[in-house]
């Protein structure tokens, strides 16, 4: 009795446990999701959950955020430059889920001009402590140092290059470690603006290519004024944000891109720069790196996922930030989209107009600048297993990354990373067969080729006697068979049998 | 009937005829003068030639290696896939039979449909090893298959435009020509066959349409 009892409780205890999750977790069905081999949408588990969303009043702040546009990450600090208020917040996360505001930036000391900011886009903390800042409507980037001193200010190029009839508005900002800057001026189309670490301008790097082929010089001769005015101009693309990679190539992200180029996968909304200012993203995925793949109108959106901001985590894992319908595309070194969350609304874990996103370690940051918020997502179990087993087959250990991948699965057996993974384990376990069957799965026909290579390697060796049996079955039972034949009709036809009286004298009966 | 059945002789004469497909990719001129002229041929091997066409065209779906060719299951109708050669075959018959005649071809219809369907052959013939070699290659080696498969296409291609000739007893630009003008009368067919299924669902609408409407009203 009392043991029947207890095994109820536990039941009705399970039960409760059971229904939790399904209320605290994020509203809808499809707030995650992937896509498969055949580009249909697969759902998922939460890659990732909010673990906090601040605004102006959990910061302890008197007045409200206003359009905030930038964030930078620094270690445990969070820069915030919250742009309608014409100042920089420094925060610190104290706690896995807290955040606590250190000081206010809003001013500095020295320097020329105005030592107040007008509109701060962008702020970048270098490892040596200084902060470069946007400062837009003023026209310059300042550098200063970790006390707010006055170091040195970079303006607008004094050089052909730059058109000098134009306003120079930096929006947006990286440095590398020597100290050279790289910007992203509002209506500057030629690539990012290079100044050395001296402040002299250095150029343009990584203007995107002009495509023209020669149907658009026809159209072009054909058209009338007012149609070539109509026509899409040949002009290389803008960018709309950038990050450095720890490994210094710069990631950079337009959302001028049109559809007919994305259906075609020449758009690359996504680049990743070298030195040179070329595009060297790896593209391996099945389907291009470009945000959601179908993007008719409907739910109030349209059009095609647009870029707003990026982020790069270790092992050359990036993830970002569609303006349009407020997800997240994490993509891995590959191009391989790892999983997408997200949405507009009002929720936590939805947007309103997200403007920019960062990372600590792998927890995400996300600022709304019309909700003038700040989203902290955490990863999930399932998300830090998907981590894990990439940073294990990173490290070299395959058998563990096909075990981590093998637990991925019990969160989402429709997880075709995790097939491949597990795979690609199996194949350096030289265990082909297996392997093989994994890449069949999930339809990976260069690892399928790579493993079956092997494996027929394998089976030839081991039946190689067979296979010269069958050989020579095939090659002499035929001959044998009609030589035999052939004996057979000579016998038949013989003058012998046909005219027995012919035969010698002793043979004859 | 069922003693006539088990008789070796009643399938002799298919068997031979079968065999003779074989004759008649190899020498096509010959073979298919031979086909109608000297009644080589049947109806009933044929039939067997497109129906083994149609059955290595769903094999090859179901057992061609995933490296090669992606199958969509979930979009895949057995019997539209079917129709969808069996149906510009019909076409093809028709369309040219009709044309020829108007034009001194020799041929009948049922002539016309033996030597199409004669001149399928290289499809399975070549189409099942490529089958089976998919299964045996990696992805590199995909070339050869291509070219096995490329192979079969050409040569059964080439064998209609023989067959015809030989058939209509036509000399090759006229049997070029006609195999274009073929291809027109098929696209004509087409659209009137569109034209005619849209007017008679036009016309069932109105009908149904009608019934409903009196039917709300009683």
């Amino acid at each position: 009795m009392k043991k029947a009892r207890k095994i109820l409780s536990l039941l009705a205890a399970g039960l409760l446990l059971a229904t939790v999750p399904s209320l605290t977790s994020c509203a809808e069905e499809g707030y995650t999701y992937n896509y498969d081999w055949w580009e249909d949408v697969q759902y998922s588990p939460d890659a990732y959950s909010v673990a906090g969303v601040f605004t102006a009043v959990d910061l302890g702040l008197d007045t409200k955020l206003m359009s905030p546009e930038g964030l930078f990450v620094h270690g445990s600090l969070i820069y915030l430059c919250d742009t309608g208020n014409n100042r920089i917040l420094e925060l610190e996360r104290t706690q896995r889920d807290k955040l606590t505001l250190n000081r206010i930036i809003d001013s500095f000391r020295g320097g020329h001009g105005s030592n107040t900011f007008s509109a701060p886009t962008d702020i970048f903390v270098s490892d040596d402590g200084f902060m470069y800042i946007c400062d837009k409507n003023n026209e310059r980037i300042l550098k200063l140092d970790e006390k707010l001193n006055y170091v040195m200010e970079f303006t607008k190029p004094d050089d052909a290059t730059f058109d000098q009839s134009m306003r120079f508005y930096p929006n947006k900002i990286t440095v590398d470690s020597a100290g050279r800057v790289y910007c992203i001026a509002v209506n500057v189309n030629k690539g990012l603006i290079k100044y050395e670490a001296d402040g002299t301008y250095s150029g343009f790097v990584g203007a995107t290519k002009v495509t023209f082929d020669w149907t658009d010089y026809v159209w072009k001769k054909l058209a009338t004024q007012a149609q070539r005015a109509q026509m899409e101009s040949f002009v290389p693309t803008e960018y709309d944000n950038l990050y450095m990679d720890p490994e210094g190539f710069i990631y950079v992200c337009t959302s001028n891109v049109s559809e007919a180029d994305l259906n075609s996968g020449d758009a690359a909304p996504i680049r990743r720069l070298n030195l040179m200012g070329n595009d060297i993203l790896i593209q391996n995925g099945n389907f291009p790196v470009m945000g959601d793949l179908y993007f008719a109108a409907g739910g109030g959106y349209k059009g095609s996922s647009l870029f707003t901001d990026i982020t790069v985590m270790e092992n050359d894992i990036y993830v970002a930030l569609d303006k349009v319908r407020g997800r997240l595309f994490s993509y891995d070194s590959q191009g391989r989209l790892l999983y997408t969350f997200g949405g507009m609304g009002n929720i936590d874990g939805y947007f309103r107009r997200p403007a920019a996103l960062e990372h600590i370690g792998r927890d995400l940051l996300v600022l709304d600048s019309l909700d003038c918020s700040l989203t902290l997502f955490v990863p999930t179990t399932f998300g830090e297993l998907i981590y894990e087993a990439m940073d294990q087959f990173q490290a070299g250990k395959y058998d563990e990354s096909g075990e981590t991948w093998q637990e991925v699965l019990s969160y989402n057996g429709n997880y075709d990373l995790a097939y491949i993974g597990i795979g690609r384990s199996l194949l350096r376990q030289e265990r082909y067969e297996e392997a093989m069957e994994y890449f069949d799965l999930k339809w990976d026909r260069d690892n399928y080729s790579r493993a079956f290579k092997q494996y027929r390697k394998q089976w030839v060796e081991e039946h190689i006697f067979l296979l010269i049996i069958a050989f020579f079955l095939v090659l002499c039972v035929p001959l044998a068979i009609g030589k035999v034949k052939k004996i057979r009709f000579e016998i038949d036809t013989a003058d012998i049998f046909r005219y027995p009286d012919r035969l010698p004298e002793k043979h004859r009966k | 009937m069922l003693a006539a059945l088990k008789k070796k002789e009643t399938y002799s004469r298919y068997f031979a005829s079968l065999k003779f497909s074989l004759r008649c990719i190899t020498h096509p001129l010959d073979g298919f003068w031979d086909l109608t002229h000297e009644r080589r041929g049947s109806i009933a091997a044929a039939n067997t030639i497109l129906c083994l066409t149609l059955l290595v065209r769903i094999l090859k779906l179901q057992f061609t290696s995933k490296l090669f060719l992606a199958v969509y299951w979930e979009g895949i109708n057995i019997f539209l896939y079917l129709a969808s050669v069996l149906f510009p075959f019909a076409l093809w018959c028709v369309g040219n039979w009709a044309l020829t005649t108007l034009f001194d071809g020799k041929g009948t219809l049922r002539q016309v449909y033996m030597a199409s369907c004669y001149a399928l052959t290289p499809y399975p013939l070549l189409q099942t090893p490529a089958i089976i070699f998919s299964n045996m290659m990696t992805v590199e080696e995909g070339a050869f298959l291509g070219v096995l498969e490329t192979m079969s296409m050409l040569w059964a291609g080439a064998l209609f435009i023989a067959a015809m000739m030989e058939i209509h007893e036509y000399k090759i630009s006229k049997t070029i020509l006609f195999t274009i003008a073929t291809l027109f009368a098929m696209l004509v067919m087409v659209f009137i066959l569109l034209l005619f299924f849209s007017m008679i669902s036009q016309g069932v609408s109105y009908f149904i349409s009608l019934f409903r409407e009196i039917m709300f009203r009683m």
